[in-house]
C-alpha cells in the first residue's frame, strides 16, 4: 500500500526534480549528464542568458501572464461572483435561461471555439492585441456555477431580508453583505481562474503573432520549436520552465487548504 | 452532486414572504439583472455568437473568382464542408488516434487516480497531506511545459529510454507517450476530487460495515465506491470532453520528433485547415463536429449517471 503511493509520488515528482537539475546544467553537460545528475553549476548562466534573449523578451512574458492570469482572474471572479449570487438569490427575467445556457457553456469545447473566436476578432480587427486573448478568458461559465452554488449556501435568506428591512438597495447589498460572506468561493474560482489563464495556450497561439505580446507558455513553446536546430535554446526553454511552474507550485502548496475546500464545494454536492 | 443536473440544480423559487411587496421584488429584479449583465454578455459575445458563427462559416467555402484578381469570393455549399470533413481520410485517423487515446488514458489515469483516493482515504496511511500534494503538483504545471519536460524525458541522452522497450517517440510509441503525459498531469486532480468526495462518506455506514465484518477491501470495492459513483462520473464526462480536445501535447512533441502528423488529433486537424491550409469552411465544420461529438458523448455519460444513481 505505502509502496504504491511512494511509488506515485515518485511518478509525479521525478520530472519536476529533473527540471529543477536541468536548469543548473550548461549546454554541453545537459546532453552529456544523467537526466538526474548535476553538472557544472550554471544556473546564474542560465538566467542571464534567459533574461537577455532578445532583449529581455522573457521579462515582457512573464508580465504579460501575470497581468492575464492576475487581472482575468480578479475581474474573472467577481464577473461569476455577481452573476452566480443573482441567479441564486434574485429573481430576474430569463434567469433559469441564462443558467441553462451557462452550463452549455461549461460543456463546449475549447478548442472547438477558438477558430470562430479567431474570425470574429479577425472582423473586429482586434487579433494581435491584448483584448483578443483577455476578453475570452474572463468567461467563465465553471466559475458561475460554483458562485451560485456558494451563494445558497453562504449567504442566508434573512440576512438579505435584514438588510432589505433596513432599507439597503440590492446592489449595495450584494456588495458589502454577500460579497464578504462569498469570500471563501471568491478564493477558489480566483484560484482556479488564475490557473486556467495562466496555462491556456491555444487562444494566445491563434490570436497573436507579436512576441512581446506573448504570455510565458506561448514563448516558451515558440523557443521549444527551435532547440532541434539551435542546442543553445535548451537551457532557455527549460529555465524558463523553471519559472513558469514555480509560482503555480508555490501558490498551491501555501493555499492548499482553500483550494481543497472549493474542489469539494464543487465536486461533491 | 448538481454539477450536470440543470433540472435538478434550477432552484426553486421562494415563496413570497408576506413583508416583500411588489416595488421590493422588481428592484430585485432589476438588481439580479445589472449583476448578471456581465457574464451575459461576455457569454454571447465569447460562447454563443461563436458558435453560431461557426455554424454560418461551416456552410460556405471561399472560391477564387474568374482570374483570381477580384480575390475569394464566398460560395454557399450546404453540408459541402461537413462532407469534406468527413470522408477525409487524415480526419478519420485523428479520430482514431483520440479514441485509441481515450479508451488507454481514461481506464489508467480514473483508475489510478481511485485507487490512491482509497489508499490515502484508508486511516492506516500516514502524512496524507504530503501524499496528496505531491501526487497533486503536475496539474499546477501548464500543459505546455509539462509536453516539454517529458519531451526532453523521451528524447534518447535523458537515460529514460533505455528502460522502455520501445522508442516514446518513434511511431508505435508516440500514443503510449502521450497517453502518460496526460495521466502524469491529470491522475492527482482527480485524485484529490475522489478523496474529498469520499471524505463525505458518512462514518456510521463505514462503521456498519465493519460490524458485518466486512475487511478494509471490501468496505472500499462494496461501500465506499458506489457512494462516489455520482462524482466518478463527473470527473469522467469532463476527462473525455478534454480528450477530444487534445492539442498541446501533440503539438509540442511535433517539434522534437516527426511521428506526430499535422493532424494527428482532431483539434489539431481544425488548427491545420484553418491557419495553414487557410480553408476556414473545412476548419469551421471540423468545429462544429468536435462540437457535437462532446456534447453527445457527455449526454451519454450524463444519462449513464442518472440510471445508475437512481
Amino acid at each position: 500500500m505505502h509502496v504504491l503511493l511512494v511509488l506515485a509520488a515518485l511518478y509525479a515528482v521525478l520530472p519536476l526534480v529533473w527540471l529543477v537539475t536541468s536548469a543548473t546544467k550548461s549546454v554541453g553537460d545537459f546532453s552529456t549528464t544523467g537526466a538526474f545528475e548535476f553538472g557544472q553549476f550554471s544556473l546564474g548562466a542560465n538566467l542571464g542568458a534567459l533574461f537577455t534573449q532578445e532583449n529581455g523578451v522573457f521579462l515582457a512574458w512573464i508580465r504579460n501572464s501575470l497581468l492575464y492570469a492576475g487581472l482575468g482572474a480578479v475581474l474573472g471572479s467577481l464577473i461569476c461572483a455577481a452573476c452566480g449570487y443573482a441567479i441564486a438569490k434574485l429573481d430576474f427575467p430569463g434567469r433559469r435561461a441564462l443558467f441553462a445556457v451557462t452550463l452549455t457553456g461549461v460543456l463546449v469545447p475549447t478548442t472547438a471555439l477558438a477558430l470562430p473566436l479567431y474570425l470574429l476578432a479577425s472582423q473586429l480587427e482586434v487579433v494581435g492585441t491584448f483584448w483578443a486573448v483577455f476578453i475570452p478568458l474572463l468567461t467563465n461559465p465553471f466559475g458561475v456555477y460554483l458562485a451560485r452554488v456558494y451563494a445558497e449556501a453562504a449567504v442566508p435568506g434573512e440576512v438579505l431580508e435584514a438588510a432589505r428591512t433596513d432599507g439597503a438597495g440590492e446592489l449595495r447589498t450584494f456588495f458589502t453583505i454577500a460579497l464578504p460572506m462569498m469570500r471563501p468561493g471568491l478564493v477558489t474560482i480566483f484560484l482556479f481562474q488564475f490557473v486556467g489563464i495562466w496555462n491556456n495556450f491555444f487562444l494566445p497561439l491563434v490570436m497573436l503573432t507579436d512576441p512581446k505580446l506573448f504570455p510565458m507558455s506561448l514563448g516558451l513553446y515558440q523557443w521549444s520549436t527551435r532547440v532541434t536546430q539551435f542546442p543553445q535554446y535548451n537551457p532557455l526553454v527549460i529555465t524558463g520552465s523553471l519559472l513558469a511552474v514555480l509560482p503555480l507550485v508555490v501558490a498551491f502548496v501555501l493555499l492548499h487548504r482553500q483550494w481543497r475546500s472549493g474542489l469539494a464545494a464543487g465536486s461533491v454536492k | 452532486m448538481t454539477v450536470l443536473t440543470p433540472e435538478r440544480a434550477a432552484s426553486v423559487p421562494a415563496p413570497a414572504r408576506p413583508g416583500a411587496t411588489a416595488q421590493g421584488r422588481r428592484g430585485r429584479g432589476r438588481a439580479g439583472l445589472v449583476l448578471a449583465a456581465p457574464f451575459a454578455i461576455l457569454l454571447t459575445a465569447t460562447v454563443l455568437v461563436p458558435i453560431g458563427y461557426a455554424l454560418y462559416l461551416s456552410l460556405f467555402t471561399d472560391r477564387l473568382s474568374g482570374l483570381g484578381f477580384s480575390g475569394p469570393t464566398q460560395a454557399f455549399v450546404a453540408l459541402g464542408n461537413y462532407v469534406d470533413v468527413l470522408t477525409d481520410s487524415a480526419f478519420h485517423a485523428s479520430l482514431g488516434n483520440v479514441a485509441l487515446f481515450v479508451l488507454i488514458h481514461i481506464p489508467i489515469m480514473l483508475g489510478l487516480a481511485l485507487l490512491l483516493a482509497l489508499l490515502i482515504d484508508s486511516a492506516v496511511v500516514r502524512l496524507k497531506r504530503v501524499w496528496s500534494l505531491a501526487v497533486f503538483l503536475p496539474y499546477a504545471v501548464p500543459t505546455v511545459i509539462t509536453g516539454l519536460i517529458w519531451a526532453y524525458l523521451y528524447s534518447p541522452n535523458s537515460g529514460l529510454t533505455a528502460l522502455l522497450p520501445f522508442d516514446p517517440l518513434g511511431k508505435t510509441g508516440i500514443l503510449p507517450s502521450i497517453v502518460n503525459i496526460a495521466t502524469w498531469q491529470w491522475v492527482g486532480y482527480n485524485m484529490i476530487i475522489f478523496y474529498t468526495a469520499l471524505q463525505a462518506v458518512p462514518r456510521d455506514v463505514l462503521e456498519a460495515a465493519r460490524a458485518d465484518g466486512a475487511g478494509g477491501f471490501r468496505t472500499a470495492w462494496s461501500v465506499k465506491v458506489p457512494m462516489i459513483r455520482p462524482t466518478m462520473f463527473v470527473a469522467l464526462v469532463f476527462t473525455v470532453i478534454g480528450s477530444l480536445q487534445l492539442f498541446t501535447e501533440p503539438l509540442v512533441l511535433r517539434g522534437f520528433t516527426g511521428s506526430v502528423t499535422s493532424t494527428w488529433s482532431p483539434s489539431l486537424y481544425v488548427y491545420e485547415a484553418a491557419f495553414i491550409a487557410n480553408d476556414y469552411g473545412r476548419a469551421a465544420a471540423a468545429s462544429v463536429l468536435l462540437a457535437l461529438v462532446s456534447a453527445l458523448l457527455s449526454a451519454l455519460v450524463m444519462r449513464l449517471s442518472a440510471r445508475r444513481s437512481r
